[in-house]
């Protein structure tokens, strides 16, 4: 084993030898399987209609048998239709907020919560961390699977825990001072935030004692990596997780920081063709296709995630055997397509980054006007960019226009805007707002 | 002799201008003179104010971008002519006007004019050799 992080036992998984992990994922998939078609109406319905059974999942390429499920499925099913135990034995929920209407609801009996601690363990022995580190947990505390998820993981690994939640922003960075964090958890953009703020202040991020970022709960790019690399002290690794799985700590980043482990004994991985359901080989790109094999009070088969990445089978420089997810920069539901383009917020993102005094905060309007479909793009001004002439400004944003343009193959309208007028959320941001009538009545 | 201008990219909406001066007058920061620029989508405004620390604090706090920059305050006879001379002057020293307004305190014989050049120190240089009249802040600034 190539690694320097401490050994320990609850990681032995992470070095298991190919082979050994298949039979353990056939064994536990079996059995999840069974079990959603015993107790889950749903699952049993599906599988009826594809004309599948149980017995049928002999070896785990069989999984390719079993039917899909989606986000609407746990709407549709809203509150506690796809739970597979009685409430007396479901411990805890939570809720993530859906893009329209009733959110959707997980649920978690004790050895579900007892998963998710281990795998948030063994995400961060894997980026180096341990029992010495004072981890700031900066997500939202509550329904939101990202603030107790990220906390009580921390806290099994023996870390000193400080929940901060989100907001709040001048007590996050007192108490990072302060407290001698040396690890902090939430949405890159939000820590972005964070590093502006500290510098107003006066604070010096790359003084504090703060060594390690992990961060999640949405897409960011390689280039955001760079620019909070750049201007603190840390290493910002990546955590991927949702709540239909069971949140953060699906996979997560090890300090090799080249694509993101997924803890393949609890959770097993699939890439497809999004448009025909095909699996595609590891190394392909796809959508990722997520089954639960370990959690019981509410078991997920082959869920979309509309993540789009593609599986690394290769060994890691870091010992671990689990195959690696590349970096998800995009999903397959944020995409939007304007005149004819399929666009990507993340390229966006790439476009304006690569704008040096870089301007991270920004958001993307859609209009229809006149039947011509526009796009706006609102970004934050910041004071080494800001000029007092309208040529400098004007010069400005025909720049990030042209960058724009060549990145993504259509003209935007760029607008800056002072600083938090954008909104920012402390959760997921929401990037696009599409004000596009499709529908017009004329 | 250099004056600092505070300026802001506001968006060319209702109440932009409204939260800036709100901000000042919550923090007791008078404004001495303004100037605002427009485009379709964006207003430049700029601002002098004696305490401008006090001013640019106030509008960094409530989240505000500023930009600190130099200019002059020339102060030009009230004859035909008085503005030529200051230009022609600049002119043959290559410094180029970005922008100028007017002052707000002027008097019937000599007006102030706020000049923002891309070469304020040579400018002062120029200037002060042909003994044209340049305020420092305590003069401009002074009550009458």
């Amino acid at each position: 084993m190539a690694s320097k992080t401490v050994f320990n036992p609850i990681s032995a998984p992470d070095y298991l030898p190919q082979e050994q992990l298949k039979e353990l994922q056939v064994i536990r998939l079996r059995q999840r399987v069974s079990e959603a078609y015993e107790k889950v109406p749903f699952f049993r319905a599906k599988m009826e209609a594809l004309k599948v059974v149980p017995g049928d999942i002999q070896k785990i390429e069989d999984i390719a048998k079993l039917p899909f499920s989606v986000k609407k499925d746990l709407r549709d099913t809203y509150p506690f239709g796809l739970f597979a135990e009685p409430m007396n034995r479901v411990v805890r929920v939570h809720a993530s907020s859906g893009t329209t209407g009733k959110p959707i609801v997980v649920g978690y009996n004790q050895r579900d919560i007892d998963v998710w601690k281990e795998v948030i363990v063994r995400g961060l022995v894997s980026a180096g961390l341990g029992p010495d580190d004072v981890i700031q947990v900066s997500y939202g505390y509550g329904l939101f699977t990202g603030g107790l998820g990220l906390h009580y993981g921390a806290e099994a690994l023996g870390a000193t825990v400080v929940p901060a939640s989100g907001g709040n922003t001048h007590r996050q960075i007192m108490l990072m001072k302060d407290f001698g964090v040396t690890a902090i958890c939430c949405t890159p953009s939000y820590f972005i935030h964070l590093i502006d703020k500290a510098q107003s202040m006066g604070v010096d991020m790359k003084t504090l004692s703060l060594r390690f970022g992990i961060f999640g709960a949405e897409p960011w790019t390689q280039e955001m990596r760079r620019y909070i690399e750049a201007h603190t002290a840390i290493k910002a690794l990546d955590i991927y997780g949702l709540s239909e799985i069971i949140g953060p700590g699906v996979a997560m980043e090890c300090a090799a920081q080249d694509g993101s482990h997924i803890f393949e004994d609890h959770f097993y991985p699939e890439i497809i063709n999004p448009d025909t359901g095909e699996v595609l080989p590891d190394g392909e790109e796809g959508e990722l296709v997520l089954t639960t094999l370990s959690k019981e009070a509410m078991p997920m088969i082959r869920y979309r995630t509309r993540d789009i990445t593609s599986l690394n089978s290769e060994r890691c420089s870091c010992g671990r055997t689990l195959r690696r997810i590349k970096r998800i920069t995009s999903r397959s539901d944020d995409m939007f397509i304007i005149r004819g383009v399929n666009v990507f917020p993340s390229q966006i993102e790439t476009a304006l980054l690569s704008i040096e005094g870089t301007l991270p905060h920004y958001q993307i309007i859609l209009r229809r006007e006149n039947n011509l479909d526009t796009l706006e793009v609102q970004v934050e001004i910041n004071a080494q960019l800001a000029s007092d002439t309208v040529s400098g400004i004007t010069a400005l944003e025909k720049r990030i226009a042209k960058n724009l343009e060549q990145i993504v193959g259509i003209h935007a309208i760029i607008k800056l805007v002072q600083p938090e007028t954008l909104q920012r959320s402390e959760g997921k941001i929401q990037r696009v707002s599409d004000l596009r009538n499709l529908n017009p009545i004329s | 002799m250099k004056l600092k201008q505070l300026s802001l990219v506001i968006p060319n909406e209702p109440g932009a201008l409204v939260r800036v001066c709100e901000v000042l007058k919550k923090n007791s920061v008078n404004i001495s003179t303004l100037t605002l620029a427009d485009t379709a989508n964006f207003g430049i405004l700029r601002l002098i104010i004696q305490e401008w620390e006090e001013g640019l604090k106030a509008l960094e706090d409530d989240g505000l971008v500023v930009k600190v920059s130099d200019v002059l305050a020339i102060s030009i006879p009230h004859v035909p002519g008085g503005l030529l001379k200051i230009l022609e002057l600049l002119n043959e020293n290559r410094i180029n006007v970005e922008y100028m307004y007017g002052f707000s305190l002027s008097t019937r014989e000599r007006s102030v004019q706020i000049f923002r050049l891309d070469d304020t120190d040579r400018a002062i240089e120029v200037l002060e050799q042909a003994e044209v009249y340049l305020l420092d802040p305590d003069e401009l600034f002074q009550k009458e």
